[in-house]
């Protein structure tokens, strides 16, 4: 059996939970970005722009087997650590337990008090986008 | 080693002590504010001025029987008084007071639009204005049937203008110098106003405002000046600079949001129509037809920004108290001081190298996205400005999504300036 939503999530919370100061928490994230699977180049259009963001973020979902799979990019690294974050949680899951996830392990990683209210937005809006693929693929 | 030229007699702790969010923590970090281009921060003067009419005189202006109404009133026209001698207009009521520059520019585009502009005329801006002086003006393009026009910049930042007197740079402005062929992109006889940053605000390149102005106005083209980013750091005499409209906030002077100025130069005002109805701006009112009240309050309609009025008229105070060119020299003090540490990081590019500049750095990195190190410099306690600064179509210009940008007021110091080249290098170090 794969590891639900909620256990991913409550790993990225421990993970987090490790670092004492702002620098290795953004370390950290620029670490993911670094392993995000990112999106194909020719799907890097317009139209799959996360809206909201000040830097670009292109997110692309498809459904493979039943399961959404995720793949994403930005041209801002902390931007690109932040969507790798929301690949790992949500990609690899069906349209159904997308939808019925929770986002508070956000505040959980106390990630939002370290952002922008640009970036908060931004990434509000990411997760949007992620349950709007999900909601498409469970018609 | 790079050693700051600050003067020595200048001080800075007093004037810190004046501003109470100074002394306030970020991330856990004393917060160093270099985001004044934004807006600046307000020293006490203005904080108690404001206070204090909300506390003691609260009450509507030019038409309460009452105290207070004349206590607010009094206040008000003190305030219009101290604006006027600020930039030397030469009567009061030259001075209209605005929500900001903003509203300024979009009333001088609307009413001045209406006036003066017929299908096929032509409004001639700058390739470096910020967005509240190119969208207004295609309204009023849009509106009339009329042509907007830009004038190119230079590779440094600097406006691409011909050989005249007082200028440098290339031919290619006037169209009807005796060996020029005609130039469709700039001045032409068709062109009947010329819209124009004073400073501005992305690269903080001062531009030669009194020479062009004086060049449109020997061709009778109407002139209007965004002053927005040189209120708080140039000497501004709108008499010297002989232009026709002067727009500018209250906020990026040390006053309150939401409160600013249209000065126009009284003949003019005279001529152009209303922009917007209501209380305080008639003088008669029928069904069929309305006289409009004399200035400033033909252009002031409805209750004004009171406090906010009260708050700039302090601000002014406050900065004539200090000296204007004092301020202005530690400023470019921090600007050299800062250009230099700056470019010393590798791969550290500065948007924006004209000759005359106010305090203002904008920056590109090789590999590192203005987003990302707006957040890492905050993380830091640093707060900067990253992104287009309202100016997208300068952007365009230099081939760039954004910039980070540092703009300085008269309370930064040159250890803050190391601070910020500290924290960039630390965040620029994360990133690569």
């Amino acid at each position: 059996m794969s590891t639900s939503i909620a256990q991913i999530q409550q790993e990225l919370v421990d993970e987090f939970a490790m670092f004492q100061d702002w620098q290795d928490r953004y370390e950290h994230l620029i670490d993911m970005a670094k392993g995000l699977q990112t999106i194909d180049p020719s799907r890097k259009l317009d139209d799959n722009l996360v809206r909201g963001c000040q830097s670009r973020v292109w997110l692309h979902g498809e459904k493979v087997d039943g399961k959404v799979r995720f793949t994403a990019d930005s041209d801002a690294l902390i931007t690109k650590g932040i969507v790798a974050l929301l690949v790992r949680v949500y990609s690899g899951h069906t349209p159904q337990e997308i939808l019925g996830a929770s986002s508070e392990f956000i505040d959980r990683i106390g990630l939002r008090q370290h952002l922008s209210p640009n970036r908060a937005n931004g990434l509000s809006a990411m997760i949007d986008q992620m349950k709007h693929y999900a909601l498409a693929f469970s018609a | 080693m790079i050693s700051p030229a600050v003067n020595a007699a200048y001080d800075v702790e007093s004037l810190r002590a004046e501003f109470p969010v100074l002394g306030e923590q970020v991330h856990g970090k004393s917060l160093v504010y270099f985001d004044n281009a934004a807006t600046t921060q307000k020293p006490k003067q203005v904080i108690e001025a404001v206070d204090h009419y909300y506390r003691a005189y609260n009450s509507n202006v030019h038409r309460g029987a009452h105290m207070l109404s004349s206590l607010a009133t009094e206040a008000q026209e003190n305030a219009r008084e101290a604006l006027r001698a600020h930039i030397n207009a030469r009567r009061a009521h030259e001075v209209v007071f605005t929500a900001g520059t903003t509203a300024s520019l979009n009333m001088a585009a609307g009413s001045l639009g209406q006036l003066l502009l017929k299908p096929g005329d032509e409004v001639l801006v700058t390739a470096m204005e910020h967005h509240a002086n190119i969208v207004p003006w295609q309204f009023a393009c849009e509106r009339h049937g009329a042509k907007l026009k830009v004038v190119p910049i230079t590779g440094e930042g600097e406006l691409d203008l011909p050989v005249i007197p007082g200028l440098p740079r290339n031919p290619g402005l006037f169209t009807d110098q005796p060996g020029q062929a005609p130039n469709p992109g700039l001045f032409t006889d068709r062109t009947k106003i010329l819209a124009i940053a004073h400073v501005s605000n992305t690269l903080g390149t001062i531009n030669p405002v009194k020479e062009l102005v004086a060049e449109a106005k020997r061709r009778g083209i109407a002139t209007v000046v965004d002053g927005a980013q040189a209120i708080a750091h140039l000497p501004v005499d709108v008499q010297d600079l002989g232009c026709d409209l002067y727009a500018f906030s209250g906020h990026k002077m040390y006053a309150p949001t939401g409160i600013g100025v249209l000065y126009g130069r009284e003949e003019l005002l005279e001529q152009m129509p209303p922009w917007s109805g209501g209380g305080e701006m008639i003088d008669r009112v029928t069904f069929e037809r309305t006289t409009y009240a004399g200035l400033p309050f033909k252009f002031e309609a409805g209750t004004p920004h009171i406090a906010g009025i009260i708050g700039l008229g302090a601000a002014v105070n406050w900065i004539e108290s200090r000296g204007k060119e004092a301020m202005a020299a530690h400023e470019e003090a921090l600007l050299e001081y800062a250009t230099e540490t700056l470019s010393a990081i590798d791969g550290l590019r500065i948007i924006g190298t004209a000759a005359k500049k106010v305090g203002v750095v904008s920056f590109v990195v090789e590999g590192v996205h203005h987003s990302d190190l707006g957040t890492l410099l905050d993380q830091q306690g640093i707060a900067v400005r990253t992104g287009h600064h309202c100016t997208q179509p300068l952007m365009q210009c230099f081939n760039i999504t954004g910039t980070t940008r540092a703009s300085f007021a008269p309370y930064n110091t040159i250890g803050e300036v190391d601070a910020m080249v500290a924290a960039t290098r630390r965040a620029v170090n994360m990133l690569r």
